[in-house]
């Protein structure tokens, strides 16, 4: 029984990581319909950023935090607005290509920029074990995590249902063309639908880096593709729906390395975006809406 | 577009430019060398090649060989396989070399086999392990040799250490399952402990690039086991040894060289390597004064202590150069020959002489970590 607990412990600590990373996808997807393929560098970015800040400015977890979701920020805004808003009236198929570029162009300039080898984090905050009962363990960042990740999600719902820019993003979610009839900004809300995605992202990657204690250009690759396949398992778009689907999956993968299938473990991951996509494309949480002709 | 363009024109002359220079092989003989200088196992390629420039260096300061000076012409694999292939073929047709050393590792190694055994051009790998780069199903590669000892010999090393040293009873065996080296090593070291009368609980399996061990190792830790072997590569090993001692794992870890980098200390972390033990090629603080020698030649020219991968990338390049000389000539079949009957020759990792796979015979290293340093524990001679 302890042992069933501990794993379960371990799946929603590796789930919500997923599900921090998941945050960033699905609100940008949810208000201008694009798949960020980069997202997952910008969550690499985010942990480098922390990382040099703490080695380099020996500054502490806050304020290197701080800095680091300040910088992802600005990048995801430059990303937006180099690659993505020349883009507006394209197809769906070149903004999603050109996003699979920018991922590249950030992996490869991370390589070209901090070499390619794995590089040890600072240990930020001592990791305190807690015996909950019997042999169960948690320790002081899985539970951070859990915590960082369900107040942002409230947080976000916060900003998008409840603040005027929230306001700007659903008009801008709803109708692109009569929204910006309706006198909003729609440049300037896209921009900050990409600061607010990137600034979850980095606080992601310094989490990351502060859990696993390596970091490396391409980090974000696996860590990406399983944030969206939570997201689409939540029902991509749906802010609520990304926090369970990453501790769903994070869980689901867990049971099955713990009885011994640790090499299926990501092939797990795939077949339920598979199945999703079959039978219930619109995610857990998701309501079938026909797409306007 | 107009950039793309120049570049590709730029290549295509940079490339005819060093063909016409190759023709001219006069002065010097070219030997290339396929390693691992970016990605994942970057460490190894890059430590490696620094031991191959400083023994070109000294040779050439000492003359060259047969009045030739040797010129390193490096390769890119940026550790993958097929990046590996890749840059055989370039070092061979386009810069013209009578000899590679490379790779460091197994899973690339064998990915340029096949290039020269074809081509027809000597290969030696400093550091690759896995029994099947110098044999293959029972047949003699006939162009490659190796600097190190392999993976059976590795394995079962460390299986005699876990019996007789750590008194194990029982072992629990972590892979890297994409890894040919990590199988390698396993399999050996699974045989031999189970001859000694041990037993192996379990053997789980990770991925290169995975990140969160704690599932597996929750189950490591319900086993119980007497020691826990993990021959992997040191980006996931430090994690899985960081994570274990985190969980509460006591029990002794162990490995192979592919632990022996020094961004496994940052990554682990000083205090959770104690109580670890690995093989190596070499220890750094051994006494022996052939290695303190080349110890200290390694540290005034790079300023930092050489790991197992330098040492034999510098003993790759010693048995090469040995063996130009006694063919008396750089033809590439001539060096295969003379490689082929390597005797006694005077390595720093150790006196060795090449068996009929073309695998060295010579002593293996045993490391323990004590506060993040490789301490020289005992030396294990070959049965």
């Amino acid at each position: 029984m302890d042992y069933i607990i501990q794993q379960f412990i371990n799946g929603i600590s590796v789930g919500s990581i997923y599900a921090l990373i998941a945050l960033g996808y699905t609100m940008v997807y949810g208000i201008i319909k694009l798949i960020n393929f980069a997202h997952g560098d910008v969550f690499m970015i985010g942990a480098f950023v922390s990382f040099y800040a703490v080695t380099l400015l020996h500054l502490g977890f806050i304020p290197s935090l701080l800095i680091s979701m300040a910088a992802c920020a600005l990048v995801g805004v430059i990303i937006e607005r180099t690659a993505y808003k020349p883009l507006r009236n394209a197809s769906r198929i070149a903004v999603l290509i050109t996003a699979i570029g920018v991922s590249f162009l950030l992996e490869n300039g991370g390589i070209f920029a901090v070499g390619a080898q794995p590089k040890g984090f600072p240990e930020l905050i001592h990791k305190t074990q807690y015996t909950i009962f019997g042999n169960v363990t948690i320790d002081s960042i899985q539970i951070m995590i859990l915590a960082v990740t369900v107040i942002l999600m409230i947080l976000l719902q916060y900003i998008v249902h409840y603040t005027k820019i929230g306001k700007a993003m659903r008009a801008v979610s709803y109708d692109m063309e009569a929204a910006r009839l309706m006198g909003i900004n729609v440049d300037s809300t896209i921009s900050a639908t990409f600061a607010i995605g990137s600034a979850l992202a980095a606080a992601a990657g310094v989490i990351f880096g502060m859990t696993y204690n390596s970091i490396d250009p391409l980090m974000g690759i696996i860590p990406g593709l399983k944030a969206f396949v939570a997201a689409v398992l939540g029902g991509i778009g749906i802010i609520p729906g990304a926090l369970v689907g990453g501790l769903v999956l994070g869980v689901l993968e867990t049971a099955v390395s713990s009885v011994g299938y640790s090499l299926w473990r990501d092939g797990v991951a795939f077949a339920i975006l598979i199945l999703i996509l079959i039978f219930k494309p619109s995610g857990l949480f998701g309501k079938n809406v026909r797409e306007k002709v | 577009m107009a950039l793309a363009m120049g570049m590709v024109a730029g290549c295509g002359s940079q490339s005819t430019s060093s063909q016409g220079s190759s023709g001219d092989n006069g002065s010097t003989i070219k030997i290339g060398a396929d390693l691992e200088l970016t990605g994942g196992q970057a460490s190894y390629g890059t430590s490696a090649l620094k031991g191959i420039q400083l023994a070109a260096e000294e040779i050439n300061n000492a003359g060259g060989i047969n009045g030739k000076k040797i010129e390193i012409v490096q390769a890119d694999d940026s550790s993958k396989p097929e990046e590996s292939t890749r840059a055989a073929q370039k070092l061979i047709s386009q810069d013209k070399v009578v000899a590679i050393i490379g790779t460091s590792t197994s899973t690339n190694t064998l990915a340029a086999v096949q290039v020269v055994q074809d081509k027809k051009i000597p290969m030696i790998t400093p550091t690759a392990t896995n029994a099947k780069v110098t044999v293959n199903n029972g047949k003699v590669n006939s162009y490659v040799f190796r600097a190190c000892f392999i993976d059976p010999f590795q394995g079962s090393v460390m299986a005699n250490f876990a019996t007789q040293n750590l008194k194990a009873k029982t072992a629990v065996v972590y892979i890297d399952t994409s890894s040919d080296y990590s199988k390698g090593l396993a399999k050996s070291f699974e045989d031999t402990f189970k001859k000694n009368g041990g037993q192996i609980l379990s053997e789980e399996s990770y991925q290169q690039n995975d990140s969160d061990f704690k599932v597996v190792l929750t189950r490591i830790k319900e086993r119980n086991p007497d020691v826990i072997y993990v021959p992997g590569y040191y980006n996931e090993v430090g994690k899985i040894v960081k994570q274990a001692r985190e969980m509460g794992i006591k029990a002794p870890f162990m490995g192979g060289d592919g632990w022996d980098a020094p961004q496994l200390v940052d990554i682990a972390g000083k205090e959770n390597l104690n109580n670890t033990f690995i093989s190596n090629h070499y220890a750094a603080d051994d006494p022996d004064p052939v290695i303190q020698k080349f110890v200290s030649a390694f540290k005034t020219k790079y300023g930092s202590a050489p790991d197992g991968f330098a040492v034999l990338g510098y003993d790759a390049m010693n048995m090469l150069a040995d063996a130009i000389k006694r063919a008396g000539s750089a033809d590439p079949s001539k060096i295969r020959d003379a490689l082929e009957a390597t005797k006694d020759f005077k390595a720093v990792t150790g006196t060795l002489t090449l068996d009929q796979n073309h695998d060295p015979i010579k002593a293996a290293t045993i490391l323990e970590f004590k506060d993040g340093k490789e301490v020289f524990k005992t030396k294990v001679n070959p049965q």
